[in-house]
C-alpha cells in the first residue's frame, strides 16, 4: 500500500531567482520580525508624536499667524526628532549583526548565494527603513500638513530649497546612524554591549565637547562630539546660521570619515570564517 | 595495493568520471600557520569522507571551497565552476552544514528553514513548502513550529541539514554531521546521509574524524593530516582486495620475523602485543607465503586467519601509524 503522502527528499522543480536579491529577503524578513514586537511599535508611536504637535500648531496658525512655520521649523523639527532616531537605533540596530555573531549566522547566510555586501546591505535596509519611518516621512508629511491646512502654496514657493533640504539631512542622518550602529554591532556578540557601547561613545564625545568648551571658551571644538557633527551640517543644509565656530566642512569631514570607517570595520569583519591568529 | 600518500605529487589519482570538486596545489596561510600546503585532491560524484585528526585541515578545506577563506596560493573548482571566479554561482548549488551550532535568532524551524530557502533564490512559498518537506524528511516534522534555541543537540544537527537541503542542493559539504549526537540520532543522520548520496543523487563531503561514519556512507574517502592529502581514492581500492590481509601470531623472535615478510614485500603491522596484521600484495602469493617464510625463519604459526581490511587500517597506514 503506498503511503498517503511520501515524506522522503524530493528535489526541487521549480524557479529560483538569479543571485542579487538576497538582500531584500534579508531586509524584509528584518522589518517584519521587528514589527512584531510591541515595544518598538510604542516607539514608532512616540517617534510621530512631534508630527502630531506640529500638525496641532500649524493649524492654529491659521489664526494667529506669528505662529505659521518657517524654514526653521522644519530644521527644529528633524532636530527634535534625533531623539526617536536615537532611541530606534539603538534598539533595532545593536542586535542587527552581533545576534546573527552569537548564533554563528554569518556562515549560514555567507554559504548562500549572496556576497558580504548584500548581507550588509539587507542589514542596513531593515534601520534605514525604520529610521526613515521618523525623519524623511513625517517631516515631508509635515510639508504636506502645511500646504493643505495653509490652502495655499506660498510658503513652499517662498522656500522651494525645504524639500531637497529635508530629504539631504534625513539622508544623512539615517545613513550615519545606520552605518555607525551596524559597524558597532559587528565588533561583538552581545547586543546588550554594542548598546552601551554605542551610547557611551556618543555622550563620551559630547561630554569632552563640553570639557573643552569650558575650558577653551570656543565653539570651535565642536567637532570632537558625534552628534554636533550632524547638527552643524544640518544648519548649513536648511541655510540656517550654523550653531558652533567649527567650520561646517570640517564636521562634513569628520562625517564622512565616521562613515568610511565604519564600512571598513562591516568590511573586515563580516566573514564567514573568524580567523584568529 | 599501495596507499597514494603525502607527495603533492603522486597524491591525485584521476577519477572515473570529472570531479565535482578539484583543488590544485592549494595553500592557505592563517598567519603563520600553514592550515592547507600544497594541497591536490580531487572528489569524485557519490559520497566522498574527508578523514583527518583535529587541525588536519578538512574544515579549512570546505571554507575555502565555499569562499570563505582565500587561499594563498592554488586553483580549487566546484561543480566544474573556479571558485575564485564564480562564488555565488557554486553557492546557488551546494548546501553547507557547518560543525558548530548555527541559526538565524529569534526564528521557529520552519520559518528558519524556509528562509535559507529565500536567500538560495526560492520564491517564498515554494521556500514554505520546500521547508516542511526537508524537516519531515530530517525527522523534525512535529518539532518545526518550535524556536530553533530551544532545540536539544541533536535537533540542531538535523535542522542544519534541512537549511543546507531546502535549495535541492547537487552538492553537500557536511562539516562532521554527527557531532553530540546520541547513538540512535547519529545512526539516523547517518542512514540520512547515505540515503541522499545513494538513492537521491546529491553529492556529498563528508567532513568526519569518525571512521565509522565516513565508512557507513562513503565510497570514497580523502585522507588528510597536517594541512596535506595523506591518502586518497575509493575506499574500496584503499582497503585492498579482501582475503589478502591476515592477523597472524607465531611464537619465536617477531621482529625477526617481521623483518622476513617485509623483505618477502610484505606489508606488517603490529597491531598489538604480539598480533601481527600482514598485507600479502598479489604478485608474493597468498597465506602460502606467509606459512612458506614461518618455515625458512623457524617460526612457529599459532593463529592465521583473513582479516578485513577496514578504513581504520587505510587511515592508520596514510598517516603513518604503525
Amino acid at each position: 500500500m503506498s503511503p498517503i503522502h511520501d515524506q522522503s527528499y524530493r528535489h526541487y522543480v521549480g524557479g529560483k531567482a538569479l543571485p542579487g536579491r538576497a538582500w531584500t529577503v534579508i531586509a524584509r524578513a528584518g522589518i517584519l520580525n521587528t514589527l512584531k514586537k510591541r515595544v518598538f511599535l510604542g516607539l514608532l508611536l512616540v517617534g510621530w508624536a512631534q508630527f502630531v504637535v506640529r500638525a496641532i500648531i500649524f493649524y492654529i496658525s491659521i489664526s494667529f499667524r506669528q505662529l505659521a512655520p518657517t524654514a526653521s521649523t522644519f530644521r527644529e523639527f528633524l532636530d527634535m526628532q534625533g531623539f526617536a532616531v536615537f532611541i530606534i537605533t539603538v534598539y533595532v540596530g545593536a542586535g542587527l549583526i552581533a545576534n546573527d555573531r552569537r548564533a554563528n549566522a554569518l556562515q549560514i547566510y555567507l554559504s548562500k548565494p549572496l556576497m558580504r555586501s548584500e548581507y550588509i546591505a539587507g542589514k542596513l535596509a531593515i534601520l534605514f527603513v525604520f529610521l526613515t519611518l521618523v525623519t524623511l516621512v513625517p517631516a515631508l508629511m509635515l510639508l504636506l500638513v502645511q500646504v493643505i491646512l495653509s490652502g495655499s502654496f506660498e510658503f513652499l514657493q517662498k522656500n522651494l530649497f525645504v524639500i531637497p533640504a529635508i530629504i539631504v539631512a534625513s539622508v544623512l542622518q539615517v545613513v550615519l546612524a545606520s552605518v555607525t550602529m551596524l559597524a558597532l554591532s559587528s565588533l561583538s556578540k552581545s547586543a546588550r554591549f554594542v548598546a552601551i557601547m554605542y551610547v557611551g561613545i556618543l555622550f563620551f564625545t559630547k561630554a569632552v565637547f563640553g570639557v573643552l568648551y569650558a575650558i577653551t571658551g570656543t565653539s570651535a571644538v565642536s567637532w570632537v562630539s558625534l552628534g554636533d557633527n550632524l547638527s552643524q551640517v544640518m544648519d548649513v543644509i536648511f541655510q540656517q546660521h550654523p550653531r558652533y565656530a567649527t567650520p561646517w566642512q570640517v564636521s562634513l569631514v569628520v562625517i564622512v570619515a565616521l562613515i568610511v570607517v565604519s564600512l571598513s570595520i562591516l568590511e573586515r569583519r563580516v566573514r564567514g570564517v573568524e580567523v584568529v591568529t | 595495493m599501495e596507499i597514494t600518500t603525502a607527495s603533492p605529487d603522486t597524491a591525485v589519482q584521476p577519477a572515473a568520471v570529472a570531479p565535482v570538486v578539484q583543488l590544485d596545489n592549494v595553500t592557505v596561510i592563517y598567519g603563520t600557520n600553514r592550515a592547507l600546503k600544497n594541497v591536490s585532491a580531487r572528489f569524485a560524484n557519490g559520497a566522498v569522507g574527508l578523514l583527518g585528526p583535529n587541525g588536519a585541515g578538512k574544515s579549512t578545506m570546505l571554507k575555502a571551497l565555499l569562499g570563505f577563506v582565500k587561499p594563498d596560493e592554488g586553483r580549487m573548482s566546484v561543480l566544474g565552476m573556479d571558485v575564485a571566479a564564480r562564488p555565488l554561482d557554486i553557492r546557488a548549488r551546494l548546501g553547507y552544514m557547518p560543525e558548530s551550532d548555527a541559526h538565524i535568532p529569534g526564528m521557529n524551524a520552519v520559518s528558519f528553514v524556509a528562509y535559507c530557502g529565500q536567500l538560495a533564490g526560492l520564491p517564498a512559498v515554494d521556500a514554505m513548502q520546500r521547508a516542511h518537506e526537508v524537516l519531515y524528511y530530517v525527522g523534525l516534522g512535529e518539532a518545526r513550529y518550535r524556536n530553533v534555541e530551544t532545540y536539544s543537540t541533536g535537533m540542531k544537527q538535523r535542522i542544519k541539514l534541512a537549511q543546507a537541503l531546502v535549495h535541492d542542493p547537487d552538492l553537500l559539504f557536511l562539516d562532521e554531521p554527527t557531532n553530540g549526537m546520541d547513538p540512535k540520532g547519529r545512526d539516523e543522520m547517518l542512514e540520512l546521509v547515505r540515503d541522499l548520496a545513494h538513492n537521491k543523487g546529491v553529492s556529498l563531503i563528508l567532513s568526519s574524524h569518525l571512521l565509522p561514519d565516513v565508512e557507513f556512507t562513503c565510497d570514497h574517502v580523502v585522507v588528510m593530516d597536517k594541512g596535506q592529502v595523506a591518502a586518497q581514492g575509493p575506499i574500496k581500492e584503499l582497503k585492498g582486495p579482501a582475503g589478502r590481509a591476515f592477523e597472524l601470531r607465531i611464537k619465536g623472535d617477531l621482529r625477526g620475523f617481521i623483518d622476513v615478510l617485509t623483505a618477502a614485500g610484505m606489508d606488517v603491522h603490529a597491531t598489538n602485543e604480539d598480533v601481527l596484521r600482514v598485507f600479502v600484495p598479489a604478485e608474493a602469493g597468498d597465506q602460502r607465503a606467509i606459512f612458506a617464510a614461518a618455515s625458512r625463519f623457524g617460526a612457529q604459526v599459532r593463529h592465521l586467519r583473513p582479516s578485513v581490511p577496514t578504513l581504520e587500517d587505510v587511515f592508520a597506514k596514510a598517516l603513518g601509524e604503525k
